[in-house]
Formats: structure tokens, sequence, C-alpha cells
């Protein structure tokens, strides 16, 4: 047998390596190479029984037991993620805001402090950087996060777009970890944490954010995440992670909280339509192509890096991103051509793929022409050679809201 | 992990092979059912079907990756597992076992490698 697609979460096409050493950070075992980084979690994940990948030159767990199994737990209850290796810039500074109106897509200076916002760094040609969560911490501070392989870019392009502002950009990714807490029972477990002030969840809404401190470790708790389901991101010390990690999965173990690796989040984040950059996005892909339109504010005044290209538009026939839902149980994987039924034209390709283990159907997204982008379209998947029959659908495939009434019972049976 | 069972052979493509007078039973290792994660699909050749040594028979999918089945020996298939098609994560729980993919009648076995050969492999 031989491994034919190493389709794996961390086979960013474009990743470069990172620029930095991360500070503060576990020592590197024997069996790990020099230039390998590695969480200040590894040592647990190393006696968890995890299985590493290779993710933008670090070393993150793939899957401690089994993909499967992660994925339904946190759809059911609920699973921890180890995101040590994601970049966070911070943006300080009285003109902060201007500054990130001008430097990113979105109009960062309409959130409110404690509010959270996806947004784009784009090229001045319209393509895309990377796709970043910023947090609004303060009036004039806001921490950015950055895909781990573009953390030196983002910082970088942070720092010369900003430099006509009043403010200062400074990289902490070596400063902070970030654990992940997603699922349904997410705000239960994180309730029942100890030493946790659970009145720090009271207003805290889906993308918010709050500062608290946790046995006296400074913490920045937000209600994000990468998974489709509730959830919360914890920001803190790296010193403070493991314990942090430990206490989460000891109070959460009986309600099924389980420690989830990347191969999880990846089929997690497919089900919920969300791209991953690398796949879904590109320096060559514009925001409309992706159906990020709405994540460009065309409407906020004065000018932002990538203003004109996006005014002016990709090619009218420049393909556009779609969900595919094929027959029988062959995933399409990226890379893969998209061909029309009746005949060899290729019109598209797939960017990731996986038989959806929460609907048991084979799902894909895809770039696809856009004469064949609308909903119901009959398209082929060529699977290594084997055409496969796929229908355009809307995304995301899977939201937690449609399958509340599901979730609900779930929660009952546990229950009684 | 599972070690690899001393009495099968094994290849450099992480299949094991038990040979049972002109038959082989051909599987996949415990090491290479890990590697690939949670298998969701397996694709295997039809029974009476002639295959040629090295080349691929079968397909093996997780969720996150693709794994080819090679026939490690020229022959006639003449068993199919039914049953590790219908529940492909048997795979991962019984590699060495219920597991097993095809049977094929050879005239000549090419050389193999014993369970140490084979465990120095993927240290």
């Amino acid at each position: 047998m031989s491994t034919l697609d190493p389709d794996r979460p961390g086979s960013q096409k474009q990743a470069p390596p990172p620029a930095a050493q991360p500070g503060g950070g576990a020592p590197e075992p024997a069996d790990a190479a020099p230039d390998e980084l590695l969480s200040p979690l590894h040592e647990l994940h190393v006696e968890a029984g995890a299985l590493f990948t290779d993710f933008a030159g670090w070393q993150m767990p793939l899957r401690y037991k089994s993909d499967l199994a992660e994925h339904h737990a946190v759809r059911r209850a609920a699973g921890l993620f180890d995101l040590s290796h994601m970049g966070e810039i911070v943006v300080v500074g009285p003109e902060a805001a201007d500054a990130l109106d001008y430097a990113l897509a979105g109009r960062l200076s309409a959130i409110a402090e404690g509010q959270a916002k996806y947004s784009l760094l784009l090229a001045r040609d319209g393509g895309i950087l990377d796709d970043l969560v910023v947090y609004r911490t303060g009036a004039d501070r806001y921490l950015v996060v950055a895909n781990a392989a573009n953390r030196a870019l983002v910082a970088e392009e942070l720092r010369e777009r900003c430099s006509i502002f009043d403010c200062l950009v400074e990289d902490e990714s070596d400063d902070i970890a970030l654990i992940a807490l997603q699922g349904p029972l997410s705000a239960e477990i994180l309730r029942n944490l100890e030493g946790f002030d659970a009145a720090v969840l009271d207003g805290l809404g889906y993308y918010r954010c709050a500062a608290t401190e946790w046995l006296g470790h400074n913490v920045l708790l937000a209600r994000t995440g990468y998974t489709g389901e509730d959830g919360f991101e914890f920001y803190l010390a790296p010193d403070a992670a493991p314990r942090l990690w430990e206490a989460l999965l000891e109070t959460g173990g009986g309600s099924g909280l389980v420690p989830a690796g990347l191969a999880a989040r990846d089929t997690l984040r497919l089900e919920a339509g969300m791209p991953l950059y690398g796949h879904e996005l590109t320096r060559q892909t514009f925001p409309v192509q992706a159906g990020l339109g709405r994540v460009v504010a065309l409407s906020k005044e004065g000018d932002f890096v990538g203003r004109a290209a996006i005014e002016e538009g990709p090619a009218p026939d420049a393909r556009v991103l779609v969900g595919l839902v094929a027959e029988g149980r062959r995933a399409g994987r990226a890379g893969y051509a998209i061909v029309l039924p009746d005949g060899a034209q290729i019109v598209g390709e797939v960017t990731s793929g996986a038989l959806s283990p929460t609907l048991g159907l084979p799902i894909s997204m895809a770039y696809v022409d856009p004469y064949f982008a609308a909903v119901g379209t009959l398209l082929h998947l060529d699977v290594r050679g084997t055409r496969v029959p796929a229908s355009v659908v809307a995304l995301p495939f899977y939201s937690r809201s449609s399958q509340d009434s599901r979730s609900s019972q779930d929660r009952e049976e546990k229950t009684s | 992990m599972t070690e690899p069972a001393a009495d099968l052979q094994y290849t450099a493509e992480h299949e094991w092979i038990a040979v049972d007078g002109d038959v082989a039973t051909v599987g996949i290792t415990a090491y290479a059912a890990e590697k690939l994660g949670d298998v969701v699909y397996v694709d295997l050749p039809k029974a009476g079907s002639t295959v040629s040594a090295a080349t691929v028979v079968g397909e093996i999918e997780s969720t996150k990756s693709v794994g080819e089945l090679f026939a490690p020996v020229a022959g006639e298939v003449i068993e199919v597992n039914q049953a590790v098609i219908d529940q492909p994560d048997l795979v991962n729980a019984d590699p060495f076992g219920a597991a097993w993919m095809i049977k094929v009648r050879f005239t000549e076995l090419p050389p193999l490698l014993t369970a140490a050969e084979y465990a120095a492999l993927t240290d």
C-alpha cells in the first residue's frame, strides 16, 4: 500500500517556512528534527499517544486515537484543540483602528471593544494574503490572529501598512499559546472549570471576547472557532497552557470531551463550509470568488490596500467556490478535476474534500466556472480516472442550527 | 501500535502476505492503517480477475487520505473480502485478521520481508 494523496491539513500549498523560533516552548525531544517547532503542550500530546504532522514547520497532533471519534465528539459533546502554532500579532496605539481599516479588508474601527471580526489581508492586486480573526481587546488595541504559515508575512505587511499611523505592531506569537474548546457542551464544561469566573460568560455571545484570569494567569477568552459549533478559544502564556489543557480535560472528560487533532479540525471546518488558506483561499483568489465579498467593506471611507483592484473585480469568467455532494462513498480530493457530464471539458477543480463524518456523504469544496455554479447543477468529479456524479449544493454542508433538533435530542439522551 | 505478526511476510509497500500452498492472502499492515487514519472506503478487484505483480489493484480511503493496494504477487484473484468493503473500519480494528483484502492464486512468489525486516523498515 502507498499513500497516494497526502491531502493532510498540514499540507498547505504555499506554506513558507516560519521566520522565527518560538520562545518559552517545550524543549525539543531527541526524535524531533532540530528545525521543527514544538507547541508548549507537546509533551502532553506525546503522553496522550498523538500522531504528529508537520504544519507550517510545527509538529502538531494530527490525531490522538481516531479522526472520526474526535470529529463526532466535537459535534455531539466537545473537543479540545491545541492551536499554539497560530500567529498572534498585536496592533496598539491611538490610531490602531484607522491603521487596520487601511491595512485590512474590513471596517475594524466599527467593532466594539470585546468584539471579534473575520477579515482578510489583501494584496494590492486584490489577491488574498491571509484570512484572519481580529479581536478588539481595548479602545486602541487589537489582536490579529493569522494562519501559522502566513504569520511572518502578516506581521511584515501589518508593520509596513501601519507605519504611517500612530500605532505599534508587535508579533507576540512566541508568547501566546492557543487552546480551543469546541462543541455543544463547551459552555457547560467551562462553567464547571475550577477557578474559572463563570460570570465572564454572561453576555459573551458568539464572536465576542473578554479578558479574564484563571488561577492568576491572564487569559483572553473568545467565543470563536473553526468547527461550526459553539465554543471558546483561550489565548494565554505558553507556561500556563499545559495546566489549562489538563484542567479542561479533567473537567470535561465525564461529558465526553476529548483532545482532537488537526485531521478532525479539517473535516469539521469542511462540513461547516469554512475556507482553509492554501486550499480555498490563495494569493490568486479574489474574495468574491470565495464567497467572501461581504468581508470587504467597500463602503468604508478612505483607501485600503487592495481597494482599486477589488472595485475592478476579477474577470467575469473567474471561477467561483461551490459545495459539491457526490454519489457513492468516494470523496473528491484537492486537485481533482471537475468535468461536464456529457464531455471531457474541465470546468473546475476540487480544493478540499472528504467523506463527511457527520452526513455520511462525500463532500467537496471546489472552484468551478461561473456558468456551472448554480445550486442543483450536475457535474462529474474525476476521482482517479473514474467519473463520479456530483451536484452543486449551497454551503455550508452542515450548520448547527439545522441540526438543533438532533443535538437537543442527544442532550436529552445523555441526561436521562 | 500492533507489532507485525511473526507468521506473516511483508512488502515495503506496507502490505502483509500469508502464504498457504499456492494462495496468498493479502492485507495492509497496522502501521499503514494507523498512518491512513480511520478508513471509510475500500475498493477491491473482482474475484476471477487477473492481477500483475506490483500494480495497483485497489484503494483504501480514510477521511483525509487515499492509499493504493498493490498486488504483491501475479495471479488470479480467487476471493475478495466483502466484509472489509461493507465495513471499512475493520482495517483499523483488525488489520492482520478480519481486514484481509484479497486472496491470489500465484505461480511464483517474489522476495518478501520477514516480520523483523519489516519492523526495521518502519522504525
